[in-house]
């Protein structure tokens, strides 16, 4: 059991049962390819949940369909493997109608991006109670290797061979637009930084989407390898932490600062005004940071990445408020007499 | 002013009556009974002609008359005033006996203005009468509508009852003492004519009155305008020389109990919300608005202390989404929508065949295809119901009969889906929708009831003797899979699109597996006939050849037309659908029973495609998707050919 307050659990009733791993595994053969990085994100998550205290039967993973999806049949609670894009609204009728159960959603660049853009951003917005982790290899992966709404402009697959002409998305710049009061980016390789973010994930109340970056290793292999190396990760890779300066470098020499046009810059931490090196807060009601930290990042040399959660502000979900509307209107005019209701006011009897 | 001082304002000649003077009324005038009467009040959208329409037809409902109603508007909310594609009008029909349908043909129009005049004469009979307003009757009125000249001038309306009237001169007048603006006074034009129409049908006044007090009761300004107008338009009726005599139609004789007047959305939703109390189940609605089904959402949202959850979601797919797997948490679950909207939700639905879950899809059909006629009524959309998916995908119909039969058709088909853990359809139309009959309030303490039966506990033993879950093994009766929603322990399970293995519900590509699964998956919506009462026929003389076999809102016209041929000395069977997949198992040996078989329906011949495919029965189809319901004259005419071709 964790420490930390965890408001977006508060309904979901809990176990004293001892719970490891092995208990959120099940029989199934899992089907991904060798390699695949979503293993990594599985283990990261059957491993993470035994913290939570939390019944499994009251747990339930939601899903869409592609290679991330199919992410439920491989975990031991309930789960529903969806339609297309489709899982942020599907899961919203179950959170909606079961503030006992903790509902995950499973989705990747193409299901939540490309076909499911319009569930995801309605998601986000309403906030809903939802865990949404969006696994994101810039690839489509199920149906062999077409690019997706996150591969860099120029992307030569089998629907591109002459190259994508597309701009892509940001998914973490989405979510911001889209209203999120969470939002944070890991990687799959990360074990300590993934956990850390499904965390606190976890314990929000209303819809935190959570970008994975993962790696596809059969059709866009090395997607996010500069972040993930070890001799470029510290250069390419800003960690943000609340209530610290945002600095990265193998020797922390560099720095993000505000620039003189209210945007934000990296810089060489010798060379600025201390002053003006930003401290990073999570928490920031104003979503301006965050989205400006959302854009620093190189679409193509993936230099300046910053990971971790971007935001995390404190607003009702949706899933409450509707509860309470709806126990509002029974406690004010109480429970719903269905004689009444269907007879009506204007009415007559014929005897 | 009056063209036709004296001239009665008729009753309707498709059934019978008698019209003879009798007691003198107030103001010297004679009070004539009437049987039945069609008025059909007409406008431009934004003249409140269906306010007018709805008001009298909730004081002739107080009365006690039998009475259906057609509402006729466009797509527009407002169409430039004064013009064709702008007219608005309500149908009502009313009677001292039980009657099926909102009417053939108007005994008495009231036309707001040149537009109503010209988009509705075609419908009157020679004889008929029509009370217009005058004002309106203006050069430029004309023009728009291209009258080249004057219709109440040129001799035209000859062969009609025409009572001219400055409808919105005299409501203006009336309202001079009132702090109002010219434009406001104008816009109670149609309380005038509502009180004018109260007077001569002598209707009960103290129904509006309140009705106007609780519209307007933090406006009272506006409210008295209204009072006035109203009281005004009953006055003049009393004290002017163009109408000579007033009348009145004597309540029905209904089966003893309580009745009120209801249309078909609303009532689509009592009968969900009746359900939920009969299965225990909370009822969960994820929809999108889409005419004419919006009306369902604005009901149901009405009721929150019900327990109702209502979801407006950003789109028809995320509507049948949320619906769904708020099914799998263990919600009475449905999605409300039109055709357009039935496109949209095929892929959710074949999800919903897939994972055996039980889900309520209601379609209030419109005209198609596409964006179509949003306001007007079809009933083509049977075969995208039937078919409309992709694979092997079975779905259960249901298909409700009248406005009132929509509360029935509603916990008909919750019964469908929760017992058989399916998907249903519930095909509704524009006509239902919005037109409306007196309904018989049920005794809730009447309502079947409907038993979830959630799993509880493990029913399987895997190889090490140890209990597990099967989500996919059925019942053996129904055919039906285990309900267990997530909290329940030790059922945790994953269900999803892909092909499962019967029984463990394991993701299977095994041909042979997918072979059963397909049958089983029909076979289980198949073993529903067994709980369908067999097909009731209406053959009162028990000598008919030809039977007529309908579904949907087409039963008062069809029945109406029953009673002409049957009038006219011949005999004719009818047959009425409420179960469209599967059909009654009787249907059949029904079909063969007679000569010939008549399907009328407002499509191509949808229901007589499946029916020749199933039955090999040469049905001969008569079909008509003009936006608006059979008229019974007409079908009468259809069904006595055919039987005097025997």
């Amino acid at each position: 059991m964790t420490a930390i307050e965890m408001p977006g659990l508060a309904l979901v009733p809990r176990t004293d049962e001892k719970q490891s791993a092995k208990d959120f595994k099940t029989d199934q053969e899992v089907r991904w390819c060798p390699g695949c990085g979503d293993y990594a994100i599985l283990a990261a998550v059957q491993g993470f949940l035994p913290e939570l205290g939390l019944r499994r039967e009251n747990i339930v993973f939601v899903s869409g369909i592609g290679c991330s999806s199919r992410f439920p049949y491989y975990m031991d609670t309930y789960g529903v493997h969806s339609i297309h894009g489709r899982a942020p609204a599907i899961a919203t009728g179950l959170a909606v109608s079961r503030p006992d159960l903790s509902v995950w959603v499973v989705t990747g660049d193409g299901d939540a991006l490309s076909i499911g853009g319009n569930h995801l951003i309605h998601a986000l917005r309403r906030n809903v109670n939802l865990k949404i982790l969006l696994f994101n290899n810039r690839i489509y992966g199920l149906t062999k290797g077409q690019y997706s709404p996150t591969s860099e402009t120029g992307k030569v697959t089998k629907s591109t061979p002459l190259g994508s002409l597309d701009y892509s998305f940001n998914p973490v710049s989405i979510a911001l637009g889209a209203e999120a009061s969470f939002v944070a980016r890991t990687l799959d390789s990360d074990r300590k930084h993934l956990t850390e973010v499904l965390r606190r994930a976890a314990a929000h109340e209303g819809t935190a989407l959570v970008e994975i970056l993962q790696n596809c290793n059969i059709f866009n292999d090395g997607a996010w390898e500069p972040l993930k190396d070890a001799n470029t990760s510290d250069d390419y890779l800003i960690r943000l932490e609340d209530g610290e300066e945002i600095r990265f470098g193998k020797d922390r020499e560099k720095v993000v600062v505000r620039g003189d046009g209210g945007h934000i810059v990296v810089a060489n931490a010798d060379e600025v005004d201390p002053s003006r090196i930003i401290v990073f807060d999570s928490h920031a009601k104003d979503p301006g940071l965050a989205f400006a930290l959302s854009r620093l990042a190189h679409i193509h040399s993936l230099a300046d990445t910053p990971i971790g959660v971007f935001r995390d502000v404190a607003r009702p979900s949706y899933d409450r408020l509707v509860r309470e509307q709806v126990e509002g209107v029974i406690e004010s005019q109480g429970p719903g007499d269905l004689q009444a209701l269907i007879a009506g006011k204007d009415n007559w009897t014929v005897s | 002013m009056v063209r036709a001082p004296g001239v009665g304002i008729g009753a309707g000649q498709g059934e019978t009556v008698t019209a003879k003077a009798t007691d003198q009324a107030q103001a010297g005038k004679s009070i004539v009974p009437l049987g039945h009467v069609v008025i059909r009040f007409a406008g431009d959208s934004g003249d409140g002609m269906q306010l007018t329409g709805d008001r009298f037809t909730s004081v002739t409902a107080g009365l006690g008359n039998y009475l259906s109603t057609l509402p006729d508007f466009p797509a527009e909310i407002r169409a430039p005033a004064g013009t064709l594609p702008g007219v608005s009008a309500f149908q009502l029909h009313f009677a001292d006996h039980d009657i099926m349908t909102p009417g053939d043909r108007p005994d008495v129009l009231v036309a707001m203005n040149p537009a109503a005049l010209k988009a509705n004469l075609g419908d009157m009979r020679p004889g008929s009468d029509i009370i217009v307003n005058t004002d309106e009757f203006t050069k430029r009125n004309l023009e728009k509508v291209g009258y080249a000249a004057n219709p109440l001038e040129d001799g035209s309306l000859d062969a009609f009852a025409v009572h001219e009237i400055a409808l919105t001169s005299m409501t203006v007048e009336a309202l001079s003492s009132f702090d109002i603006s010219k434009k406001e006074a104008e816009r109670a034009k149609n309380m005038f004519a509502l009180g004018l129409l109260c007077w001569l049908y002598s209707r009960p006044t103290e129904g509006t009155l309140k009705f106007l007090r609780a519209k307007f009761a933090h406006k009272p300004d506006i409210l008295a305008a209204n009072i006035a107008a109203f009281e005004g338009g009953w006055s003049f009726g009393e004290t002017t020389e163009a109408f000579s005599v007033r009348y009145e139609v004597k309540p029905a004789k209904m089966v003893p109990g309580t009745y009120r007047n209801i249309t078909g959305n609303p009532a689509l939703a009592y009968g969900l919300i009746a359900a939920s109390r009969q299965s225990g189940l909370p009822l969960f609605l994820g929809s999108y608005p889409i005419t004419p089904a919006s009306d369902i959402i604005h009901e149901l949202s009405k009721h929150k202390n019900f327990g109702v959850v209502t979801f407006q979601a950003e789109d028809e797919i995320a509507g049948i989404g949320a619906a769904l797997v708020a099914s799998y948490g263990g919600s009475l679950a449905v999605t409300t929508t039109s055709g357009p909207g039935i496109a949209l939700k095929s892929e959710t639905i074949g999800l919903a065949v897939s994972l055996e879950l039980p889900l309520l899809v209601i379609d209030v059909q419109r005209g198609g295809p596409s964006t179509g006629l949003p306001t007007k009524t079809e009933q083509a959309d049977l075969l995208q119901a039937m078919f409309g998916r992709n694979g092997e995908a079975p779905v259960p119909i249901v298909a409700p009969r009248s406005p009132g039969d929509c509360f029935d058709a509603a916990i008909e088909a919750a019964r469908i889906a929760v017992t058989y853990r399916t998907p249903v359809f519930l095909l509704s139309d524009g006509y239902l929708a919005n037109g409306s009959e007196p309904w018989q309030v049920p005794d809730v303490a009447d309502l079947p009831t409907i038993e979830p039966g959630f799993a509880t506990e493990s029913n399987h033993v895997d190889e090490d003797g140890n209990p597990e879950f099967w989500p996919y093994l059925r019942d053996e009766e129904t055919l039906a899979r285990p309900w267990a929603v997530p909290g329940t322990p030790g059922l945790m399970h994953r269900i999803g699109g892909l092909e499962k293995a019967d029984g463990s519900g394991n993701i299977s590509y095994d041909p042979d597996n997918h072979d059963r699964m397909v049958r089983l998956r029909q076979a289980k919506v198949d073993a529903i006939a067994r709980t369908i009462p067999p097909l009731d026929v209406d053959d009162p003389s028990g000598e008919a050849r030809v039977l007529v076999l309908g579904w949907g809102s087409t039963y008062g016209p069809i029945g109406a037309a029953c009673r002409l041929v049957r009038e006219s000395g011949h005999a004719v069977a009818q047959a009425h659908l409420r179960h469209l997949n599967p059909f009654p198992a009787n249907l059949g040996e029904v079909l063969r029973s007679y000569d010939r078989v008549i399907i009328p329906e407002m499509n191509l011949g949808q229901l007589a495609l499946l029916i020749r495919g199933r039955f090999l029965v040469d049905a001969i189809g008569y079909n008509s998707v003009r936006g608006m319901p059979f008229a019974s004259e007409e079908l009468a005419q259809v069904f006595n050919d055919v039987i005097e071709s025997l």
